[in-house]
């Protein structure tokens, strides 16, 4: 408990530098200023504080509070709130890395069960696995020819290693011994595969779904960067061509904590299939 | 107890090779065994026993040979024959109950739910695992976990029962409280059982006839030990019979001496031995004294 504690306020200590050397690094600076033609300055554009660069921690506060205060405002195709902005990225993740499950499990049983299947398939996971989601992009931009199945594609792809090759590894590692137990009992393939293999590789598969998330979330900021006209990623762009760098901040704490968030939740479903052996 | 009938398990020239092995770990191994018999295999680490076992089983293929139960020949796992693996295999996600009614809903497949739950239970019963039946195995002790892998084995009333050194971690305390129920459990319904140990005493105790396995590879079952105590015999009592010791003795020897004799001279002894010699410790002195 002690130890909890002293996690927290060190927390809490950390985060209060953090703000603190944002405070810093944001006041006014007068230096430049000073030495210039105030009338220079104006014409430039260099008076406002804006321009300065990073916001002050009171002007990142009120984005904070405007952009929450009405999450789901929808102003034309070029200013939608975040909220909007995130259920289109979270839909295609989900779409995509649903897809991806759907794939990559039951290939990965197959791969697990047969060493031959395995060799087979082998070499072209092996080639297929490195290769940087987005450098599909072009490919998935000319044959799909829309944007946003483009990004769900680049998500599919994206999601599909690391599920597959987990389900395999988990599936061919289950205990020889509970195998034959099913065996002995007359358990048909069905009946094994659902009540034995599954449930015997589900931490393992869980874990791959978790990192197939993880890179997913990663992916897609940089698919909508490249295409969107929507999602979280998109809005990050927009709002750097808008010169809004609070905007911008805003929108890449909401990535980090939306990340967390799913992560968290991989991390529930991960525990609640592990069992002790 | 020739009945005229053929035996119940009947294993003939049963021979097993490992892929790569220029020997087979057992060969020409011949027993029998009766309905309602308790038979002990006791033979070194390595003759292959726990691989006879698989055959039996239906779980491993012989490479020469037969076994026929119950006048069929045994080709696969079948729910005929309950196996208590060596080392429970208990599957870790399920409960106790759980794990029992994995068995109980492929034996009988349109049960329902409350049907199964109460034949599982009588089993739980049974191994005095009452109240425990929604733990877990990580939050079973070792010897409860056995219990539990004997339950399950049971559960389905096959014809035979497998068991591979089923009490080989356990401590000596447990190890008896559980042959007791074991002795118990078979009195009452009667299971024919296979099962191997490397404890003689427990051999002694359990079984009707013991089989003496050489040393592999190319082993064999060499003799067949018939248990001279009376049926009804206890851990407590057995010591003070005046048969324990002969039999101990013969096994033992058996153990420390003739199973490396008996595999070196092997091959002069191979033709003319098919079945096993029968053995019966202290009946022969006793019919010499009168
Ligand atoms: N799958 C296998 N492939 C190759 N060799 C095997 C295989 N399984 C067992 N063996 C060999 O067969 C022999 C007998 O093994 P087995 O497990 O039947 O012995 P065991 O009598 O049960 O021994 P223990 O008393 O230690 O359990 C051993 O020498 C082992 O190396
Ligand atoms: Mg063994």
């Amino acid at each position: 408990m002690r130890e909890r504690a002293k996690s927290w306020v060190l927390s809490l200590l950390l985060l209060a530098v953090l703000l603190f050397s944002w405070h810093l690094a944001s006041l006014p600076k007068s230096g430049p200023a000073t030495g210039m033609d105030p009338e220079y300055a104006k014409m430039m554009g260099l008076d406002k504080p804006k321009s300065d660069g990073l916001p002050t921690l009171s002007q990142m506060g009120a984005t904070v509070r405007k952009q929450l205060s009405n999450p789901f405002y929808d102003a034309g195709s070029n200013d939608k709130g975040i909220g909007i902005q995130l259920a289109y990225s979270l839909g295609r993740v989900g779409l995509g890395f649903f897809l991806a499950a759907l794939v990559a499990i039951p290939l990965g049983f197959v791969i697990g069960l047969s060493p031959v299947v395995h060799r087979a398939l082998n070499p072209f996971i092996q080639v297929l696995k490195p290769i940087s989601p987005l450098a599909w992009m072009p490919l998935a931009l000319y044959t799909i020819k829309d944007s946003a199945t483009s990004s769900i594609f680049v998500i599919f792809i994206c999601s599909v290693w690391p599920m597959l090759i987990n389900t395999a590894h988990g599936v061919s590692s289950v205990r020889r011994e509970w195998l034959n137990v099913a065996r002995t009992l007359e358990a048909g393939t069905m009946r094994t595969c659902f009540e034995v293999i599954l449930p015997a590789a589900a931490p393992v598969i869980l874990t791959g779904a978790r990192i197939s998330m993880g890179i997913a979330w990663l992916v897609i900021v940089a698919a909508e960067m490249l295409v969107g006209n929507l999602g979280v990623g998109y809005f990050v762009w927009n709002e750097w061509n808008n010169l809004s760098l609070a905007n911008v901040i805003f929108a890449i704490l909401v990535i980090g904590v939306v990340g967390m968030i799913l992560d968290l939740l991989f991390g529930a479903l991960q525990r609640a299939v592990t069992f002790v052996e | 107890m020739s009945t005229g009938l053929p035996p119940f398990l009947q294993v003939r020239g049963l021979a097993k090779r490992f892929d790569g092995a220029p020997k087979p770990v057992f060969a020409n191994v011949a027993f029998t065994l009766e309905r309602g018999e308790f038979v002990c295999v006791i033979g070194h680490s390595g003759c292959g026993k726990t691989t006879i076992l698989n055959i039996l089983a239906g779980l491993d293929t012989a490479t020469l040979g037969e076994v026929t139960m119950d006048g069929r020949e045994v080709a696969g796992p079948s729910l005929d024959r309950g196996v208590v693996f060596q080392g429970h295999a208990l599957m870790p996600w399920l409960s106790v109950r759980g794990n029992i009614a994995f068995g109980v809903r492929s034996r009988w497949p349109d049960w329902n739910r409350e049907r199964i739950a109460a034949h599982c239970q009588k089993y739980i019963d049974l191994v005095h695992l009452t109240g425990n039946e929604t733990k877990k195995p990580s939050e079973l002790s070792g010897g409860m976990k056995q219990r539990v892998g004997i339950a399950r084995a049971f559960a389905i009333e096959p014809k035979m029962l497998l068991l591979d050194e089923p009490f080989g971690a356990l401590d000596a305390l447990t190890r008896g409280a559980i042959q007791d129920e074991l002795t118990r459990i078979c009195a009452e319904t009667h299971q024919t059982v296979f099962m191997i140990t490397h404890d003689v005493d427990e051999a002694i105790l359990l079984a009707d006839k013991i089989l003496l396995m050489t040393n592999g590879p190319e082993a064999r079952i060499a003799e067949v030990v018939v248990n001279t105590l009376p049926r009804e015999r206890t851990r407590h009592d057995i010591h003070h019979h005046p048969h324990y010791y002969r039999i101990r003795n013969h096994l033992v020897d058996f153990l420390v001496h003739r199973s490396k004799l008996l595999q070196e001279g092997r091959a002069e002894d191979a033709a003319n031995e098919d079945l096993p010699s029968v053995v019966r410790p202290g009946e022969t002195a006793l019919k010499q004294v009168r």
